[in-house]
């Protein structure tokens, strides 16, 4: 049986780790390689880096990380930020990375997910959808550029699109969660794990292992990505997966 | 010297450090740069069944590769890699594959719960006795990312199986040759120690 997996995100500024809250302010909170290799001890099932620095949008510093980090971590990374074209993408895959990552370059050239998805595979493209709950309209707007520029489309359409384009998952975040540590938007989830037939990942709001297991339990959601919960506090994924494998939630043999 | 095949697409990089972490040598080799210093050969791959099959230069990469498979050294597929053993595959719009274990490579079965590609950590059956099983438990979980499955001529040519909705063959082996659908060097300690039993292996069963 396919295990769920839970998957640390690791938002980068200039090369250091750090942690947004609501996609806003963010803080500093170490080094990515030696959380890396910390993470590859204590039982990561992935990696996902994403590059947030609004004022640099080039892979350089992704190109620098993912060089050392496939040095020392044997598991799945995903790479993303600031990918905009298909040499973009293979240079990243070359130097390491096993995924790559698109969010705002999907709204300007949607073929890029085909494109990847031909030369390296469709598992090669995550495709990242930042959703935000439009309290008035009772709808989810979706923005780009990390939650900056707002994107006049459907959130179910664009789901379908990029399903149809070859996309391999899909990480679906919700930025009103984003580092408040309060819990999954578990009703955005549910849209992605229905409306398409590829693995969904959510991301956001992770603040305690009962945030995680609510999330596996009440969606079909096949992984949860991690921020905050791992980055402060004594928490690590083999604790987090202890709790977890009590409520027969299943996850890898090692 | 353990060679890596590179067909120009692909992350080479973690099978490389994969090899290089568990002590032995290796290097990252096109088909016709390959030697007889060459003990091992490692087939890696993600990407696409066709576009590897259609390149242009496909005839002599098939050539090398079945010259090095007449030697009785090891060979190993990796993913897209032993997917490339079999004779055929549909993925892309179907081409003959490397024609080295015989079978073809199918779209695998899919439904609302049982969603594709199949990515994720997935034990492993180990049906039958291998040299690379070595120090290795059954129903351990490697990592697999795939939508296409090999389906072997020869049922003994299946050494493992897994379960995605339907039992799929996760290893397939015939003489010298070893093809798995995991990808040992993302599957942490237990794909290391596999990556190990390959470049420990001489070819023999």
């Amino acid at each position: 049986m396919l295990k769920k997996r839970i998957i640390p995100i690791q938002l980068l500024i200039d090369n250091r780790l750090v942690k947004t809250i609501e996609f806003g302010k963010y803080r500093d909170v170490g080094n990515p390689v030696s959380s890396s290799k910390i993470y590859n001890d204590s039982d990561a099932d992935e990696l996902i880096f994403l590059n947030i620095n609004r004022e640099e949008r080039s892979i350089e510093p992704l190109l620098t990380l993912i060089k050392k980090v496939s040095e020392v971590c044997f598991m799945p990374l995903s790479l993303g930020g600031g990918v905009k074209t298909i040499d973009d993408a293979s240079r990243l895959i070359q130097n390491g990375a096993d995924k790559i990552v698109l969010n705002s370059a999907i709204y300007d050239d949607l073929n890029l997910i085909e494109k990847i998805a031909y030369k390296f595979g469709n598992q090669a493209v995550v495709a990242s959808v930042d959703a935000r709950m439009n309290q008035s309209e009772n709808k989810y707007d979706l923005y780009s550029n990390c939650g900056r520029d707002s994107q006049p489309v459907d959130l179910v359409d664009h789901l379908k699109l990029i399903e149809n384009q070859g996309a391999g998952e899909i990480i679906i975040t919700s930025i009103d969660k984003d580092g408040t540590m309060n819990g999954y938007d578990k009703e955005l989830i549910k849209i992605a794990v229905e409306n398409t037939a590829i693995p969904i990942i959510g991301a956001g709001g992770a603040g305690t292992f009962d945030h995680l297991k609510e999330a596996f339990l009440e969606t079909d959601v096949s992984a949860l990505a991690c921020g905050s919960l791992f980055n402060f506090g004594d928490n690590n994924p083999i604790r987090a997966k202890a709790f977890l494998t009590n409520y027969s939630i299943p996850f890898k043999v090692i | 010297m353990i060679a890596i095949l590179d067909c120009e697409m692909g992350n080479l990089q973690s099978v490389f450090h994969g090899i290089d972490s568990m002590g032995y040598d290796c290097e990252i080799l096109k088909s016709n740069e390959l030697s007889d210093e060459n003990t091992h050969l490692v087939i890696p791959g993600v990407g696409n069944y066709h576009q590897v099959m259609s390149s242009e230069n496909i005839t002599d990469i098939k050539k090398s590769i079945h010259d090095f498979a007449n030697t009785g050294k090891p060979i190993l597929g990796i993913c897209l890699g032993m997917q490339l053993l079999s004779d055929w595959g549909e993925e892309g719009g179907g081409i003959d594959g490397l024609g080295l274990i015989g079978g073809n490579v199918d779209r695998m079965f899919e439904d609302r719960a049982t969603r594709l590609p199949h990515v994720g950590w997935n034990s492993v059956d180990f049906l039958n006795d291998h040299p690379l099983f070595s120090g290795l438990k059954n129903n351990l979980d490697f990592y697999f990312v795939h939508s296409y499955q090999f389906i072997p001529k020869n049922n003994n040519s299946i050494f493992a199986s897994t379960n995605h909705g339907q039992d799929f063959t996760s290893i397939v082996a015939e003489r010298n040759i070893i093809g798995v659908q995991f990808h040992p060097e993302k599957s942490q300690s237990n794909g290391l120690k596999m990556l190990e039993n390959f470049c420990a292996w001489d070819g023999k069963c």
